[in-house]
Order: C-alpha cells, then sequence, then structure tokens
C-alpha cells in the first residue's frame, strides 16, 4: 500500500467520512480517486489545488471534504446543528456558475438532512436577500471576486468571516493572470486574518504552471500545500467546418457568416449546441443569421453574452439545463466549467487563440466520464483554416500555455485599501504585512506602500494650499473614508473588470433590453437601427445614461463593436502554426491545408510562402503609402512591441512617420515615404542590441501605455462614470482616460499610476524574456525579403484591419503639418 | 510661429495666440472661453486624484496674459468656472487681487452655476447670456447664435473645445486644439489644458487656426 492508500483507509475510520459515502452509495456514485484524495487532504488541516476537467466532480473534490469535516467536528449533533456561521466560502469568476453549483450542493445537503443553509451573492443578489445574509451568514456563501470585496466594506465583516473553514477559488486558472486574481489574493490576504487556521483551495483547469498557481494562491497563508491532479482522459474530437470555395483573399469576418447554413444540419443531429463566438458583437450577428438561415429554429435557439439582461441570462441557463434548446449562440460568457448536461456539441466560431481555451470549451461538450468532446472549428477568415490545421497538431502535442499572475497592480491596491476604508478602516502597518504577504505584492517597497497611502489621503503630494483633496482621512491611526457620498461611489465602483461606459438600453413604451457601450452609440444619430439582444431598435433618443429605443422593421441594421474581446494568440500556438505553414503545398498538407491551395498558390506566385525556420519581410507600394510587412506568427501581443522597436529604429536612420497595424501572423509598418530596410541593414534592425533600452525608448512614443492606462484610471478610482440621482454635479467629474493621460504625462508625470501603465506595458506586452526569445529565433532563421508588385494573401487583413493602430514618429510636428497640408493640396 | 497671427474682422484686429487667447488691438481686450477653473479641485473634493498642477498652469497662463499684453479688460466667454466653490477658487481670487486695475467680464456658460454674489464680491461683471461691443457679440454656445445674428454682427463663442484633425498619406494623423472661424463666428478653443477635444468638420469657406504645442499655425 501507498502513504496515500493507508491515509485514506485511515480516513475510513472517520465519522464524516462514514456518512459521506454512504450516501454517494445510496446514489450508486463511485469516487474517482483525486476526490478521495482531495477529502483526505481536507480533513488533514491541507490547503491545496486541485487540478481536474470540469464535469469530472470537482465541486464535490472539495464540496464533500467540507461536510466530512464538519459532521467529523460536530459528531452528536451535525443532523440538528443550526446557524453554524459560515463554514465554507466558494468564489467563482462567473454568476452564472454560482446558481449551477449552489444547486448541486444543496440536493446534497437536503438528502443528508444537514441544517445548513447555501446561499449566492453577486451582482444579481437582491437587497432582500443581502439584508437576510448580513443578519444570519449561510454556511455555504457562493461569491464573485468583486462581491466578496464588496461584503468588505461593510462594518464587522470580520465577524462574517470568524467561524470559517474553507475558501475556495473555483476555476483559478481563469482568475490568476488577471486583476481580478489580484483582487483575490488581497481579499484571501485579509479574510486568513478573520479566522484562525483558514484551509484555502484552489480549483483549475490545466495549465502549464500549476505551481505557480499553487503557490499564488496560498501565498498568503504561508503554506505549501499540495496538489492533486484528476487522472482523467478525455477524448476529444475536433471536426474542421471546410468551405467550398475559399476567396483568395482573405477578409477578416466575412468568410464565417457565407458558412452559417453548415451549421444547421449539426445543430439538428446534436441535443443541444453550444456556439462560441469571439466577440459579443459578433454573437449578435450570428444569432440573426441563423434565424434567418434557418426561421424553424425560432424558438429554440438562443443569445448569451454578458450584455443581456440577466432574467434572460438566467432563463437560458435553466433552459439548458432542461434541454429546451437546441443552441445557444454565446461568447466567453459560457466558457467556464457549467455543467448543462445536454450538451453534446460545441462550435467554435473563429480562433480561440490558445490550446487551453480550445481545450476547455471543447470540454463543454460530452461532460460525463466516458462520454466523448466534440467540437467543430468554424473558420472566420480563410487563413484560420492554418490555425485549425495547427490546433489539431496542439492538441495531440499537449502542450498547454501557463497564465502569468500579475504583479505590483497598485490600481488594485488603491482600490481595495479604499474599499477597507470604507467599513471598518485599517491600520496600516498590519495591512501592510498582510499585502505583503501576497504574491501580487511581495516585491512592493515601502516607498510605493507610502505612495499609495499618501494617493488616497492627500491625493498625491503632501498636503498644500488651495487643495481640499478629500478621500481617505486618518482617524486615531485608523485610515477612514467617513464622507457617505465618497463611501458609496466607492462601492459602486469596486471591481476590474474595465468595460467602456455602458448606458442601459430601454424601449420608450418600457421594458429593459440590455446594455451598450457608449462609444458605440456615441456615434449614432437618431434613426439609426442597431441591433441588441437579438432585437433590431431604432434610436430614438439618449436620455440621462439610457438609451431610449423602438422596434424596427428594418433589414439592415448596425451591430455594436464591443472594444474589448480581441486575445491575443499565445506563443504555444503560435509556434506550431509556423511550422503547420510549412506543410503548405506538399504533400504532408492536412484537409485544411489542401483547401487553401489556390491562396497559397498566389502568395507563392507574388511573394513567398513562409517556412519555419524563416521570417518572410514584404514590401509593398500603393496609393496609401509604402507598406512594410513583416511575419514572425508570433501573437498580436508580441506584434505590437516587436512592430514599436523596429519602427523605432528605422525613425533613427532618418526622420519618419509610422501608422502600425497588426495581426496574430504579422504586422505592418505603413509611412509616407520608402522604408529604408534591405539586405544591408535587415539583421541589425531586427538584432537583442540594446534591446532594453529600444524598449523604452519605443513605448513612449507609442499608444500602449495610454491604452492601459485607460484600465488602471477606472480601477485605480479616477474615473468617475456618474451614478442615478447625481445630475449636474456628476457631469462636472467626468473626464476621460486619454485626457487624464495627457494630463498626467505633463504635469505629474512621476504619478504611481502612470508608473505602472508603463509598467504593464512593459511587463505585460514588452516581455523582455518573450521579445529576446523571438529575436533570438529571427537572428537564426533565414530572413526573406520581397518586394510583391499588390497586396498578398497574408499582408491583406493586416493592411484593411484599420483597428488599433498605432503610432510612431520622429519628425517635427511642424514638419508633419506642412506636408500633410502638401499632399492635401 | 510662437508669435501671435492676425485675423481681420471688419477691419478690426485680433491676435490669435497659441496660449489659447485673442488679443482685440483696437478695444485693448483680450478674449478667451472656457477656462474651467476649480476644476481639478472640484474632482480632488471628491477624491479623485488629478494633479492639481494643470489648474496652476492654467492660472499662470491666465494672469502672465494679463500681464505682457496689458489688456484693458478680459473678456471670458462662459465656464469661467467649472463648478461650486472649492479651495482653488481662493487661488484664483489671491491672484486677481494683484490685478486690481484689470476688469474681466463673463458670459456665462453652462458650467458658471456660482452664485451671482461671489462673482460680484471677486469683481467679476456678469452677463448672463449675450454681450456685444459695436458689431461684435460673445455668447458661450454657438448652437444658440442663429436668432440673435444678423448679417453684419460677428459672434465670439466657446463651449465646444474644438479641434482639428490632420490626416495624411500613410494613415497619418494628429489631433490639436484649434481657432475655428466660419463667416460669422469664431469658437474659441479651451483654455483650459484639462478639457478634451471635439472634432469639427469644417467647410471650404471657413478657418482654421491649429495650436501645435507653442506654435499656432493658419491652415489652408
Amino acid at each position: 500500500m501507498t502513504d496515500a492508500e493507508i491515509q485514506i483507509k485511515e480516513m475510513q475510520a472517520n465519522k464524516g467520512n462514514d456518512i459521506i459515502h454512504q450516501w454517494l452509495k445510496q446514489h450508486q456514485l463511485t469516487p474517482f480517486q483525486f476526490q478521495e484524495q482531495a477529502w483526505t487532504a481536507i480533513l488533514n488541516g491541507q490547503s491545496g489545488l486541485i487540478n481536474a476537467p470540469t464535469g469530472c466532480g470537482k465541486t464535490y473534490s472539495v464540496f464533500l471534504g467540507a461536510l466530512m469535516q464538519f459532521i467529523q467536528n460536530n459528531p452528536k449533533n451535525w443532523e440538528s446543528k443550526k446557524n453554524n456561521g459560515l463554514q465554507l466560502l466558494w468564489i467563482t469568476p462567473l454568476r452564472a456558475l454560482a446558481k449551477d453549483i449552489g444547486r448541486a450542493m444543496e440536493e446534497v445537503i437536503e438528502q443528508l438532512g444537514l441544517p445548513w443553509k447555501v446561499a449566492i451573492r453577486n451582482g444579481d443578489t437582491s437587497t432582500a436577500e443581502r439584508a437576510k445574509q448580513k443578519k444570519q451568514m449561510p454556511e455555504v456563501l457562493i461569491i464573485t471576486p468583486e462581491s466578496l470585496h464588496l461584503l468588505l466594506t461593510q462594518k464587522n465583516y470580520p465577524n462574517y468571516f470568524n467561524s470559517l473553514k474553507i475558501l475556495v477559488v473555483d476555476e483559478w486558472h481563469e482568475l490568476m493572470g488577471s486583476k481580478r486574481g489580484v483582487q483575490t489574493e488581497l481579499a484571501i490576504s485579509r479574510i486568513a486574518h478573520c479566522t484562525n487556521h483558514l484551509q484555502v483551495w484552489g480549483i483549475s483547469a490545466t495549465i502549464g504552471n500549476l505551481v505557480e498557481a499553487k503557490n499564488v494562491l496560498l501565498s498568503p497563508l504561508k503554506k505549501e500545500g499540495i496538489i492533486i491532479k484528476a487522472q482523467i482522459d478525455k477524448p476529444i474530437e475536433v471536426h474542421t467546418i471546410i468551405p467550398n470555395e475559399i476567396d483568395d483573399y482573405p477578409w477578416a469576418g466575412h468568410l464565417g457568416i457565407k458558412l452559417a447554413h453548415t451549421l444547421i444540419p449539426i445543430i439538428a443531429e446534436s441535443k443541444t449546441t453550444l456556439i462560441f463566438i469571439n466577440t459579443r458583437g459578433m454573437s449578435e450577428t450570428w444569432y440573426q443569421t441563423l434565424l434567418t438561415v434557418a426561421p424553424e429554429l425560432a424558438g429554440a435557439i438562443a443569445l448569451h453574452h454578458g450584455s443581456i439582461e440577466q432574467e434572460l441570462r438566467l432563463w437560458v441557463e435553466d433552459a439548458l439545463h432542461t434541454q429546451k434548446l437546441k443552441a445557444v449562440v454565446c461568447t466567453a460568457s459560457l466558457d467556464l466549467g457549467v455543467d448543462f448536461r445536454p450538451v453534446d456539441t460545441v462550435i467554435q466560431v473563429g480562433s480561440p487563440k490558445g490550446i487551453a481555451r480550445f481545450l476547455q470549451r471543447a470540454g463543454r461538450s460530452g461532460h460525463r466520464p466516458g462520454e466523448i468532446s466534440k467540437i467543430y472549428f468554424l473558420p472566420t477568415h480563410s487563413l484560420e483554416l492554418v490555425e485549425a490545421a495547427a490546433l489539431k497538431t496542439a492538441l495531440i502535442e499537449g502542450n498547454v500555455e501557463s497564465k502569468n499572475p500579475l504583479l505590483l497592480c497598485f490600481d488594485v491596491l488603491l482600490q481595495y485599501l479604499c474599499t477597507l476604508a470604507t467599513g471598518e478602516g485599517f491600520n496600516a502597518k498590519k495591512i501592510y504585512e498582510e499585502v505583503k504577504s501576497t504574491h501580487c505584492f511581495a516585491d512592493m517597497q515601502e516607498q510605493e506602500w507610502q505612495e499609495i497611502l499618501q494617493h488616497i489621503t492627500t491625493g498625491g503630494n503632501a498636503l498644500q494650499a488651495y487643495d481640499d483633496y478629500k478621500k481617505v482621512e486618518i482617524i486615531d491611526g485608523i485610515f477612514k473614508i467617513t464622507s457617505r457620498r465618497i463611501a458609496m461611489r466607492h462601492r459602486m465602483h469596486i471591481g476590474t473588470i474595465v468595460s467602456d461606459a455602458m448606458l442601459k438600453v430601454k424601449f420608450l413604451s418600457g421594458g429593459y433590453i440590455g446594455v451598450i457601450e457608449e462609444y458605440f452609440i456615441s456615434r449614432l444619430t437618431p434613426g439609426d437601427v442597431f441591433t441588441l439582444a437579438g432585437r433590431t431598435v431604432e434610436l430614438v433618443m439618449i436620455k440621462e445614461m439610457t438609451v431610449l429605443v423602438k422596434k424596427s422593421t428594418a433589414k439592415k441594421s448596425l451591430i455594436p463593436a464591443w472594444m474589448g474581446g480581441r486575445m491575443s494568440l499565445t506563443a504555444n500556438l503560435g509556434a506550431v502554426l509556423r511550422r503547420t505553414f510549412s506543410a503548405a503545398l506538399t504533400p504532408t498538407a492536412g484537409i485544411e491545408l489542401k483547401s487553401l491551395e489556390q491562396l497559397f498558390l498566389l502568395q507563392k506566385q507574388l511573394s513567398h510562402i513562409p517556412q519555419h525556420h524563416e521570417l518572410l519581410i514584404e514590401q509593398i507600394e500603393n496609393k496609401d503609402g509604402y507598406h512594410l510587412l513583416v511575419y514572425p506568427f508570433e501573437g498580436r501581443q508580441v506584434h505590437e512591441a516587436l512592430s514599436a522597436i523596429l519602427a523605432y529604429r528605422i525613425a533613427q536612420i532618418q526622420p519618419m512617420s509610422f501608422s502600425i497595424s497588426m495581426n496574430d501572423y504579422g504586422f505592418e509598418l505603413l509611412s509616407d515615404s520608402p522604408i529604408p530596410v534591405d539586405d544591408s541593414n535587415v539583421r541589425e534592425l531586427f538584432s537583442a542590441n540594446h534591446l532594453l533600452q529600444h524598449i523604452q525608448q519605443s513605448i513612449n512614443n507609442t499608444e500602449m501605455a495610454k491604452r492601459k492606462f485607460r484600465d488602471i484610471a477606472v480601477i485605480g478610482g479616477l474615473i468617475f462614470q456618474g451614478m442615478p440621482g447625481e445630475k449636474t454635479k456628476a457631469k462636472h467629474l467626468q473626464s476621460s482616460a486619454s485626457l487624464l493621460f495627457k494630463v498626467f504625462e505633463e504635469f505629474d508625470s512621476n504619478n504611481i499610476l502612470l508608473r505602472q501603465a508603463y509598467n504593464e506595458v512593459l511587463e505585460q506586452q514588452m516581455d523582455e524574456v518573450r521579445l529576446r526569445m523571438a529575436l533570438q529565433r529571427i537572428a537564426e532563421s533565414t530572413i526573406v525579403l520581397r518586394f510583391p508588385k499588390k497586396l498578398t494573401p497574408l499582408s491583406f487583413p493586416i493592411v484593411v484591419d484599420g483597428l488599433n493602430r498605432n503610432n510612431l514618429s520622429s519628425e517635427k510636428l511642424e514638419d508633419r503639418i506642412k506636408k500633410m497640408q502638401q499632399q492635401l493640396s | 510661429m510662437s508669435v501671435p497671427l492676425l485675423h481681420i474682422i471688419h477691419d478690426q484686429h485680433f491676435w490669435l495666440s497659441p496660449q489659447r487667447s485673442i488679443y482685440w488691438e483696437e478695444e485693448k481686450t483680450l478674449i478667451v472661453s472656457d477656462t474651467h477653473f476649480g476644476k481639478t479641485g472640484h474632482f480632488r473634493k471628491s477624491g479623485i486624484a488629478v494633479p492639481q498642477q494643470v489648474y496652476k498652469e492654467d492660472l499662470q497662463r491666465f494672469f502672465s496674459l494679463a500681464f505682457e499684453l496689458k489688456p484693458e479688460r478680459i473678456l471670458v466667454v462662459g465656464d469661467f468656472f467649472h463648478s461650486t466653490v472649492n479651495e482653488e477658487h481662493n487661488l484664483f481670487l489671491k491672484w486677481k487681487y494683484d490685478f486690481k486695475a484689470l476688469q474681466i467680464t463673463l458670459i456665462k456658460g453652462n458650467h458658471d452655476i456660482l452664485s451671482n454674489s461671489w462673482y460680484e464680491n471677486a469683481g467679476i461683471q456678469l452677463f448672463e447670456h449675450l454681450y456685444t461691443i459695436g458689431s461684435f457679440s460673445f455668447q458661450h454656445d454657438p448652437a444658440e447664435n442663429d436668432k440673435a445674428q444678423n448679417e453684419n454682427s460677428f459672434i465670439f463663442s466657446g463651449h465646444m473645445h474644438p479641434g482639428i484633425q490632420m490626416k495624411g498619406i500613410g494613415k497619418q494623423s494628429l489631433r490639436f486644439p484649434c481657432f475655428y472661424f466660419t463667416k460669422n463666428q469664431c469658437i474659441l478653443p479651451a483654455f483650459s489644458k484639462f478639457s478634451g477635444l471635439a472634432i469639427v468638420k469644417p467647410k471650404k469657406q471657413d478657418q482654421v487656426y491649429a495650436i501645435a504645442d507653442e506654435n499656432i499655425i493658419k491652415l489652408a
């Protein structure tokens, strides 16, 4: 017998263990080995990370352990002991998950006859329910990171947690690597000090850095913890939908919709199908198109994304459980572990951008052990067929991406400190120790901490005359927010998911439809028709943060474009993709590559098909100017950094201005004059010499920091989006992130939030290690320079994609204006 | 190019400066708009830590124009102060005290919500909507102009924070604050640097002066 087996044997002598195993037997359930291991560890008082795919009982692995522990600790009266206070805190990233998990837990509790209560707390929870929880905390609370922080703004919040035994972070792989993960780390650092011997358990799908994931989660506990892995292999079947006709030139977004009819038989043959679309805007289009192609599906398909009204969303989720729907068009809103049993088919529209995400989405189908996960890949432009081929290879190789935890997110820290100041208030020394115990802030300098405290108490600098800055005050050594108005405003702004300012959309006659980004609506004029939540409506007017509309029968309508949602191809998938391209026009080409033969022939005839050991560079002149196209296949994010550095280096040769565009395959520098790149200098332009210096100089010249600052300004509380009932005064507090960025740049360039924006670019976008690796690879590659007569198939999507352009210039402003004026005349 | 540019209307000389002001030579009058004084203070009072330095620089620029050009008065075409009173208003009053002879006239804008007595105590002359000198009128919101206007009158306004976007080959694009002249109207750029831009689309007969860093440039 192994040690683990001995331990399991010992635990079977345990009362909690007995009762739960009896219950399992009654319901013909056989525990998996990883569940038994988790229960043992929980009963031993350990913390750790459970790595298990969805639908394999990962919820039970911790939840039943918590029940065992409770029964074990109360062997005589566990069946009658009521109002035990909070025992299990379950943090989940998605509201949709909460309901599902709660239901599963309640079932078990009821059948066991345990007098426990399960409650959910998130943005959808009613005030009445919140008040009830305040009076008597349930034994199990399922909560989002945002709502958990909101709980910390209440007086006496430590009392809620003093009975807490186990804190669970579900879908930790999804939270880690985002600012919500940092929020979670901070919450754990606080709650761990509100109770004795807190156990923390993370649940994570497979990622490349599981050990790090565990260490980040447990960092505030200062414990090693264990990793428990479920050894469950679930077969995945990938089918690529190959279009009959392929244009020689791929145009982003067009191909997919034309293929909508191919989905109808797939939907018909399946019990329930989930159709994953990468953006909310496209999901609206798809929903409409499917109904047009197959009107008989009306009533049997639904739409699910983050901007849809809650009631409707909940209805869709319910209908999914009860197999009332044939298909649901969704975004990442249904990405995570919801266990919708009837789902047996998944369709991925457009590139999933990474191996892990593709795996996870595939896993949404064929939930039960032993079933096969079936996923169809539908390309939205023809080059995505290459990605489909690459994904198939990647699945076999199983090289899943890592998630990198964020470091020193001062915007989140600022918000957290204001959260604590809103509720109980905090003691700076004590909280400093707690914050330092998190992985995110372990390397924070004492001076940075002082700057943060200064920011919230005096607004940045030492108190000055003619300044009545007011936010956090220090009263008897306790940092507190005393103004009710500021406290209320802070509560409304807790969270780290930043989207554009959102406006509610309502019918003139009443009736709420959903929310829409201000950015989109601001470009419309009354009378314009757009689509939201699957309905076609006409804009009547905008009144006090509400968009009033009426029904429309117009055939053509605008689809809201959501700014977010542009993911970058991961390095892992990029590497496979480069190898896949090499197979084009060779006998080893798979079905996907074969279908692209015409496109590759044109690419070859005009230019060259890049092989995996090559870097292709194309220079094309047309009426727009001079294009320099480079194809490293490293993903949008790396390309943004590489293109900035390259532009910076070329601009050092002679004064030049560039407009820069990129996609996952390559990037483009566009200029109004010939770009001096040739055999003689191309190696030098891509060298790793002076890399750090050039990174720093080039980010100062681009929009990247400005874009990062947008989120930071909202999370850090600099942007105030107004709240109901506050009219004129709220309007007087509005400003845009780009204006604030300009003002800080000019007047307070050392500001800690501004510095963070640049640091985020350096660390996340301009990751020096990753860039060095890319440049190293390029240095070892053959560089192929081509001068095509016209745009090539590879260049086309980059050149036509005008969104997200960066600019870099080394010309004098006056010269640029003069040149533009001459060009106009 | 850092020198002011001359723009003549009805034989009167108007000097446009990159400091976002117009000097009317014949009347010895300085015209500005949308100073939004006290805006940073209003934000800071509400717990939003924007740097106060931007206000201090605006204020300094305002009074150094008064010092250098020695105008007999300054006309503010609305949005002089951003919102309700805060400490920053006292800093304005302190500066104002050193320019006793300077007459400041405000044509109220939508942000000017202070009580009339406050302006009175500060020695600021007030006009609710419109102020006229000869054939020249001053009014905050350019959209309200049509009614009052006759053929020969010329109106100075603000409110919009006009900006101009220039485009060139190679998808080049630049944006600047600007003075925007139509046949009968001039819209001034916002004086405050803590203000955004509303991009205007000039017609052929319109004239635009862009403010690029420290320079003012007439666009064709």
